[in-house]
């Protein structure tokens, strides 16, 4: 019987770990299908990482290799290539692995830290031919990164999204021609810093409310043709642009991988598509917490390492203390110009000082409020000079205020006049 | 007046470098981006990394970056320097793979153990 | 020289390799792709038909009720998922009871078992998820679902197993008449043969114009289809279709042997061998079929494509020796994936009939086994985790696809040149990532394997490179 098995030995995983170990944790077993820790860090080579919680800028490996060499001055255990097949009643947790073979263990609690995938071509129906060269940018990047393989010489990027910019000034220094990225948005799904450095540096052009209509090409993508969509993101006859290339990566967006999560039974948000968690990760399933990108999908990876810190803690403290009581609890209502929040429920009872609550806008913003109110009352207001849904929000809820208030707590956006 | 976004940290500030007077940012949030403004019209530098061969790890790249920023004219000249090196595991995070990158005082140095 | 050659291997080939192989006989396969099933056999509805479709008297009718009693055996002998989960037609108008009459009476003529004509509220009992708007169905139990290019595998590698030769990547280019025979002129050399057969799907109008005068002509019809994630795969239990009205012939919605959810197809004339989807042509599929299921969500797609089925102009699959020695099956259009045993049955009928001589082979084996680790119970997949380490690595995450699978099938009798290749036998990359996370572990264990550098190894076809070059100067 472990104390916690924690699914996964990407960032989260390994933060949550590393977390509960700290908090007193024991028995601990950390599961991971790859053949080393720190998941999808090892690809990204990039630096950008850990400003937040190192107060250095790192590289994606260099990230991992911190906690990793912090697990080490633990006793927590590690199966690498072990595959979770099934988590059953009781937390039990059924697993395969080339070196133990089938295993069912059990476990006191159990933390899900099973990151995301992306969004394929299939997702987004894109119409066309299906030749090869259409690569998710998270594939291109293992590719390139990892085996040594540059997947294409003539390269269009479909979604501007982080993994995208990333890539396309990876693959031009390795000495292919990224001729564009197509955004369907009329603002950009990654930070700015990564369009100017990624795509400005190097001349690429960015095609905002614009798609790819048509893939053309046999056996290998031989040209994409690119048009503007008008504000109902249709695309817009007559704009067409062809681009002769052999490849096109795709980064539209990434998908939090719930299966496991889902035939345990867990309630899932379908805004999230990660598990409805309440103010310490825990989700519908006592015992079982969630964090990182299997919960939402984060910005940045010194989010992922707070939340599954608090995740790992939590744990703990369920496994040491037990339930504990809940007298009362909130549900959080997306209000106005919010896409989703999580958690999506506090209870008051259980939070210490403050209450961390992380959201995204579903539009860009200029100078607004967030507020939160509780039954047609403001209990708390926040400003910011700029919001867009490329960037996880987060605020922080002190227990005072979310003691005063009952039933609902509605987050929303208010754009103020710029002055 | 010259805008630009910082690069610094992920929050993308929206900068305004006064070339006029001494390069004078505003829209910075933290000192960083006022170094930043300044040195991107006046010397523009940047970190690079990339991969380069290793033989005998877990994969047949290993990362490496610059351990400090490069001018951005000397990128594509500093990555060509990597093409004809091919490291050994066992491999340290922080070992050096090239000195002196192209004279700018700085290396590149591996970015994971192999 | 072969006793007989096949041109082309998909379904219609491959189940007349198979029956042929039970003969002492040299067989052949030449086949243009570098791998089978590559054609219309890779992507179409996955139906095996009841019966109640084609006029009877036809030879679609009879080899369509004769070839789908023949799948449920041949299934369950060559280890192809198959499932008989039945079909319904909906009716939602007096015209639609009408045209349902008319198939129930065109089902029991043909001699499909079981049909029933069911009101919109006993359709309903049986499918929770249908519209509201149906007011009749024809209810059909024999209908089945199965893996089409599985099922292709199986009979072609069991027709290699004992004894034919597949020639891929071989693009027969002239055929002329010999003294015993036909000389098959080939992209790699010439082959001959003493009876040949036109098996070539679209292209059989182009290799019967090589060894006879034209009598046919192919009309490419193209489909295109969605396949939805295995959280949409109990949307519906049956094959449910619709009635053909001024719209077009209907689109299905069905479960897939492999637990997801296929919509699909419309029906459009095009050149060729034109695969690609449009987006008025998936707009087409996806209001159509709302009007079966409404509750179906296209937000879970997870794959999007298009087949080319092979219509002839005479309305019906055109079986005959077409020149002496040569014997065309062509014009196989749906429904051809549940007739094809009937098909090669019946072939071998008439090349008996041509003078070929059929003696059955002592020692032909039938049967096919591969694991499917996903499938076992927890005891079993311990037992096999522990003899051989391979199936306790997973490579395919989405589907549960051990390295050890994918072994098996680089050590089958058709050893896959591809990473669609492995998609086909092993399952690796046919889940909600598409290959995302898979892709480049296959890679490796093709290269690792057959000893290629993973810039050889194609997606699919032999021209579907899927890596350009090495990096650090590669590309310079």
């Amino acid at each position: 019987m472990y104390d916690l098995i924690v699914i996964g030995g990407g960032p989260a995983g390994l933060a949550g770990a590393c977390a509960a170990w700290e908090a007193g944790l024991r028995r601990i077993l950390i599961v991971e299908r790859d053949k080393e820790l720190g998941g999808i860090l090892n690809q990204c080579i990039h630096n950008g990482f850990g400003l937040h919680y190192f107060k250095e800028e790192l590289t994606g490996p260099e990230y991992a290799g911190r906690f990793i060499e912090m697990l080490r001055d633990t006793g927590v255990e590690v199966r690498l290539d072990t595959m979770v097949l099934e988590v059953t009643d009781h937390r039990k947790v059924h697993m395969v692995g080339k070196d133990t073979g089938y295993r069912i263990e059990e476990a006191r609690s159990i933390l899900l830290a099973m990151g995301c995938r992306e969004r394929t071509r299939g997702a987004i129906a894109i119409p066309g031919t299906r030749p090869a060269g259409i690569f998710t940018a998270g594939a291109a990047q293992r590719y390139v990164n990892m085996e040594g393989w540059l997947p294409g010489r003539r390269v269009v990027i479909l979604g501007s999204g982080d993994i995208g910019l990333i890539m396309a000034r990876r693959m031009t220094l390795e000495g292919a021609k990224v001729l564009a990225c197509v955004e369907v948005m009329p603002y950009s799904g990654g930070l700015n810093r990564n369009i100017v450095q990624c795509l400005h540096d190097y001349d690429i052009p960015l095609y905002l409310s614009h798609t790819v209509t048509d893939i053309r090409g046999v056996d290998r993508v031989e040209q994409v043709v690119v048009s503007q969509v008008n504000d109902r993101r249709q695309p817009i006859p007559g704009t067409e642009m062809v681009f002769d290339c052999d490849t096109l990566l795709l980064s539209v967006g990434l998908i939090p991988e719930n299966e496991l999560t889902r035939q345990a039974g867990i309630n899932i948000d379908p805004r999230t598509n990660g598990a409805v968690v309440w103010e310490n990760m825990e989700t519908s399933l006592p015992g079982v917490f969630a964090s990182g990108n299997v919960a939402h999908v984060h910005d940045l990876v010194d989010f992922v390492t707070a939340e599954s810190q608090r995740a790992g803690k939590a744990a703990a403290r369920y496994v040491l203390e037990g339930e504990g009581e809940t007298d009362f609890a909130l549900e959080i209502v997306n209000g106005d110009g919010v896409s989703y929040t999580v958690p999506q429920h506090i209870r008051p009872g259980r939070v210490e000082k403050a209450c961390d609550l992380f959201f995204r806008v579903n539009r860009v913003c200029g100078p607004s409020r967030i507020k939160v109110t509780s039954n047609g009352a403001q209990i708390a207001a926040f400003s910011r000079d700029y919001l867009a849904p490329g960037e996880m929000e987060h605020i922080l809820l002190p227990r005072k205020l979310l003691d005063g208030a009952s039933g609902t707590l509605t987050v929303s956006i208010e754009e103020v006049e710029a002055k | 007046m010259k805008e630009l976004i910082c690069i610094v940290c992920p929050k993308g500030c929206h900068l305004q470098v006064d070339e006029e007077h001494d390069y004078t940012v505003t829209g910075n949030s933290c000192p960083r981006g006022a170094e930043y403004g300044k040195a991107e019209l006046t010397h523009p530098t940047r970190v690079v990394t990339s991969t380069v061969r290793c033989e005998g790890g877990a994969y047949p790249r290993c990362p490496v970056k610059t351990n400090g920023p490069i001018p951005k004219g000397e990128i594509f000249a500093a990555m060509a320097l990597l093409d004809d090196i091919t490291l050994t595991a066992p491999v340290r995070v922080g070992q050096v793979v090239v000195e002196n990158v192209r004279d700018t005082g700085v290396d590149f140095v591996a970015t994971r153990n192999m | 020289m072969y006793d007989v050659l096949i041109i082309g291997c998909g379904i219609v080939g491959a189940a007349t390799a198979f029956e042929l192989s039970k003969y002492q006989l040299r067989v052949g396969i030449v086949e243009r792709e570098n791998d089978v099933a590559n054609g219309t056999t890779k992507a179409n509805s996955a139906i095996i038909h009841a019966g109640y479709d084609p006029v009877p008297g036809s030879l679609m009718a009879r080899l369509n009720v004769r070839g789908s009693a023949l799948a449920r055996e041949l299934c369950a002998q060559l280890d192809v998922p198959y499932l008989a989960c039945g079909s319904l037609v909906l009716g939602f108008s007096p015209e639609d009871n009408a045209h349902l009459e008319e198939l129930y009476r065109r089902g029991v003529q043909n001699g499909v078992p079981g049909l029933a004509l069911l009101t919109g509220d006993q359709a309903r009992d049986l499918e929770p998820n249908l519209s509201p708007a149906v007011t009749a169905a024809l209810h059909a139990p024999s209908a089945a679902i199965c893996s089409p290019w599985e099922y292709c595998l199986a009979l072609a590698e069991t027709a290699v197993r004992n004894g034919a030769q597949l020639h891929l990547e071989t693009a027969v280019t002239g055929l002329t008449p010999a003294e015993d025979g036909w000389r098959v002129e080939t992209s790699r050399g010439v082959l001959e043969a003493r009876y040949v057969v036109n098996a070539a799907g679209l292209d059989t109008q182009a290799v019967h114009e090589m060894a006879a005068p034209p009598a046919f002509t192919i009309h490419p019809s193209r489909g295109q289809y969605f396949l939805l994630d295995k959280s949409e795969g109990g949307r519906v239990g049956r094959v449910i279709f619709q009635c053909p009205n001024e719209n077009g012939k209907g689109v299905l919605v069905a479960p897939t042997v492999h637990g997801n959810l296929i919509v699909g197809p419309n029906a459009e004339p095009v050149e060729g061998d034109d695969t690609a989807t449009t987006s008025s042509g998936l707009a087409f599929v996806r209001e159509t079929a709302l009007r079966s299921v409404p509750s179906v969500e296209f937000r879970t797609s997870i794959r999007n494509f298009a087949g080319v089925r092979a219509v002839a102009d005479t309305g019906d699959f055109i079986i005959q020796e077409a020149a002496p020695h040569f014997l065309d099956l062509a014009g196989i259009c749906s429904p051809g994936l549940s007739a094809a045993p009937a098909i090669g049955e019946y072939a071998v009928e008439l090349l008996g009939q041509a003078g070929l001589a059929l003696e059955r082979k002592a020692d032909f084996t039938a049967s096919r086994k591969r694991v499917r680790f996903r499938e076992l119970p927890p005891e079993e997949k311990a037992k096999l985790a522990a003899e051989h380490p391979a199936y306790g690595r997973v490579i395919c995450r989405c589907e549960t696809v051990t390295e050890g699978e994918i072994l098996d099938a680089l050590a089958s009798p058709i050893p896959p040149r591809s990473v669609d290749g492995v998609k086909r036998r092993a399952g690796a990359g046919l889940g909600r990532c598409q290959g995302g996370f898979c892709g480049p572990r296959v890679v490796e264990l093709l290269a690792r394997e057959q000893k290629r550098s993973p810039g050889d190894i194609p997606q699919d076809k032999a021209g579907s490179w899927l890596l350009a070059c090495e990096t650090k100067g590669g590309a310079r």
